[in-house]
């Protein structure tokens, strides 16, 4: 664990993640800048959950190791916020929406302890936070698939986290959602806190993000968007669907 | 009649006993029986209990050959029946983690692999001198009617074991059960937290074993929590609910058989339980059926009501031309069956209905010429009908895009749901858009 740096919230070396005998990450090397907003962007298939998963520990890595300021995962997950994927969950749980959000709370209201006043009003902050105040007690099948991703947010916000790492959640969602979450990851940032977002839309990707990580099974490259996202690099992540990716070069040269 | 009432009185100790014995155990399984429907491993529960048929055989037959004639020690026998469902949960866990089949593949085979194995070493019992009389088989099918105090007091420590650990573990069981990533990805310990589960599911399995028999465990495990869900829309409630629903099946059975001579305690637990969860899929609170076609219904009266009334209202605007419909007598002109039949895609039997209602409700009369006509009060929920359904619409266009979130709500509830300075602005759209076209407008056009 010696080489990896404290300044950043995530740093990843040589890590390879397989199925089976498929190889679905390849010595990636990384590591994240402090502070920033960073999209993780790659084709379908291209291991962004699984690296999430990975470095969360949640499914198994064949080699590498990762740390997290500087320390190993298991010293630091109070300061790591995760966002699933929507879909992860059966949403027709009994549980409102506070209670999904509360659960964000349980490390720190500790085993075994009731869940009392103090940390539901700090779950209710968070709703509100997301837009949602009005629906705490909603159970949560009776949300929206936008709703219930602010939800999920929400969740991840209360922990007071100092990085977040967030699967897709952008997919599926509403125009007004995507504004709030947009809207939160830059209220995140300016409070100092760093954001991994696994990101499928490569035309918001400039306006949304200071950081980019090409994701295709390798590293393909990752640093500031500004430099990073070219449409080279894209086609290097990409392969072959060209005419998107031209279109998005091209928006980027007009920028 | 008079067993009956001291059945009813449970003035009969054996009956009070058996009672407090399956109540305990009813609760139990409803409340473990929740968690697993949540964590959808209802089936869980049957790998468990079927699974403890071999232990069962094994322990019987292992204490005969180092001491002969302890082998009907109902305790080695409890602990062979534990360790056999232990054993065939771990290794339905052991398949499943290979990830080459599916969970419920998996639970199937070890199920059938166990309870097989069980009924081979249950003949070997039967075959040995000393085996027929061991009385195995009522561990299959239990024997409610013949527990003993001392049963009872063991079902009541484990009972209120499994219960505490329930109640002092449950916001942990609870993320659990709703979102184990997550769970895992805060540092909780989840796989130390399946197997206190399991190992719950395992204690109710053997519980329930010497009551109502390990086939019908099963039942106790599902049942109740599925009733439960059609009354409550919290966790918390829904376990509780279920353990109430699970006691509640066990005292019907115990009763039912007291009354009935020779009626298995067991198997009316299961019908019992069975006719709770039917009473409760039709009139639950939450989801009942009942109330959803109700529901259902009514919305549909509602929606049909207020589509009349605003058809006649445009009909009759319409019909006064570019009078101001404020000063007409609207009450005065008629409106034909025909002329609603062309304004909407109602079928004949469809519009018959809705007049029909409407006429009940007083809003609009059927007159001798054949023709209706709207009443005072009728107008005036018309022109409100009317009103509200065109600022709706121009919300929608002007200001939807907005506030999504607020489209799915009711037309009619609409000034509830918007700031009236936005409700004053939509007013002043609708009124623009009438001075525009002279006709007030319907937006589609």
């Amino acid at each position: 664990m010696s080489n990896h740096p404290e300044s950043s919230p995530l740093s990843i070396h040589d890590m390879t993640v397989a199925y089976q005998r498929r190889r679905v990450l390849w010595d990636v090397d990384y590591a994240a800048p402090a502070g920033k907003l960073t999209a993780i962007v790659g084709p379908n298939g291209a291991g962004k959950s699984t690296l999430i998963k990975a470095v969360l520990q949640l499914i198994p890595t064949a080699s590498g190791d990762v740390a997290f300021f500087g320390r190993p995962y298991r010293e630091q997950s109070g300061r790591i916020g995760y966002v699933p994927q929507r879909t992860s969950v059966d949403w027709d749980f009994p549980i409102d929406a506070l209670g999904v959000v509360t659960m964000g709370l349980y490390r720190k209201i500790g085993w075994f302890r009731p869940v009392t006043r103090k940390y539901r009003q700090q779950a209710l902050a968070a709703l509100e936070r997301v837009g949602l105040a009005e629906f705490a007690s909603r159970q949560i099948s009776q949300l929206s698939g936008g709703q219930q991703q602010r939800v999920f947010l929400a969740r991840a916000l209360v922990q007071d986290a100092d990085l977040y790492l967030m699967d897709e959640p952008f997919a599926g969602v509403d125009a007004a959602t995507e504004r709030a979450i947009v809207e939160l990851l830059r209220e995140l940032r300016s409070a100092g806190k760093t954001a991994l977002v696994v990101h499928h839309d490569l035309q918001t990707v400039a306006e949304y993000f200071d950081e980019v990580l090409l994701l295709n099974n390798r590293l393909i490259a990752s640093g500031p968007v500004e430099q990073v996202f070219t449409t080279e690099n894209l086609r290097r992540t990409y392969g072959g669907k060209l005419a998107l990716l031209d279109l998005v070069g091209s928006r980027m040269s007009t920028k | 009649m008079t067993n009956f009432v001291r059945v009813l009185l449970l003035q009969d100790y054996n009956t009070r006993l058996v009672l407090c014995g399956t109540l305990l155990f009813g609760a139990c399984g409803g409340v473990v029986g929740a968690f697993m429907l949540l964590r959808k491993k209802s089936l869980v529960g049957d790998v468990a209990s079927h699974a403890a048929l071999p232990g069962i055989g094994l322990a019987y037959l292992i204490m005969e050959s180092i001491s002969p004639g302890s082998g009907k020690s109902p305790v080695w026998l409890l602990l062979g029946a534990g360790a056999g469902s232990a054993a065939g949960l771990y290794c339905a866990g052991l398949i499943q983690r290979t990830r080459l089949i599916k969970e419920d593949a998996a639970l199937g085979i070890v199920l059938s692999v166990f309870f097989g194995f069980g009924i081979v070493l249950l003949s070997i019992v039967q075959s040995l001198p000393t085996g027929s009389a061991a009385g195995l088989s009522e561990f299959v099918f239990g024997k409610a009617a013949a527990l003993t105090a001392g049963d009872v007091a063991s079902i009541a420590v484990a009972s209120l074991i499994v219960l505490s650990v329930c109640a002092i573990a449950f916001k942990e069981l609870s993320l659990l059960c709703f979102d184990e990533a997550y769970a895992a990805a805060l540092g909780w310990p989840t796989r130390q937290l399946d197997l206190l589960l399991t190992s719950l599911v395992v204690a109710v399995t053997v519980i329930g074993m010497p009551s109502v028999g390990l086939l019908l465990v099963v039942a106790q495990l599902v049942i109740p929590p599925t009733a439960a869900r059609f009354w409550t829309d919290r966790h918390g409630a829904l376990t509780i609910v279920s353990g109430v629903l699970g006691a509640l099946s066990s005292a019907i059975g115990v009763v039912a058989s007291a009354l009935v001579p020779r009626l298995a305690a067991g198997a009316v637990i299961v019908l019992a339980g069975t006719g709770i969860f039917i009473v409760s899929m039709l009139f639950g609170t939450r989801r009942g059926v009942v109330w959803h076609w109700l529901g259902q219904f009514s919305a549909r009266r509602k929606i049909g009501q207020l589509d009349l009334l605003r058809t006649c209202f445009e009909i009759l605007e319409q019909s006064i031309g570019d009078a101001s419909p404020v000063e007409c007598d609207l009450t005065a002109i008629p409106i034909s069956r025909q002329q609603l039949l062309d304004a909407r895609t109602w079928t004949d039997a469809r519009l018959r209905n809705v007049l029909t209602a409407a006429q009940r409700d007083g809003s609009i009369r059927l007159d001798a010429d054949g023709n209706f006509r709207l009443t005072v009060e009728g107008t005036r929920l018309a022109r409100r009908a009317t009103r509200n359904h065109r600022l709706w619409e121009l919300y929608l266009i002007h200001f939807a895009q907005t506030a999504p979130s607020r489209v799915d709500r009711e037309a009619d509830e609409f000034e509830h749901v918007l700031e009236p300075d936005l409700v004053e602005q939509l007013e002043v759209l609708l009124e623009q858009d009438r001075v525009r076209a002279r006709v007030p407008v319907n937006p589609h056009a």
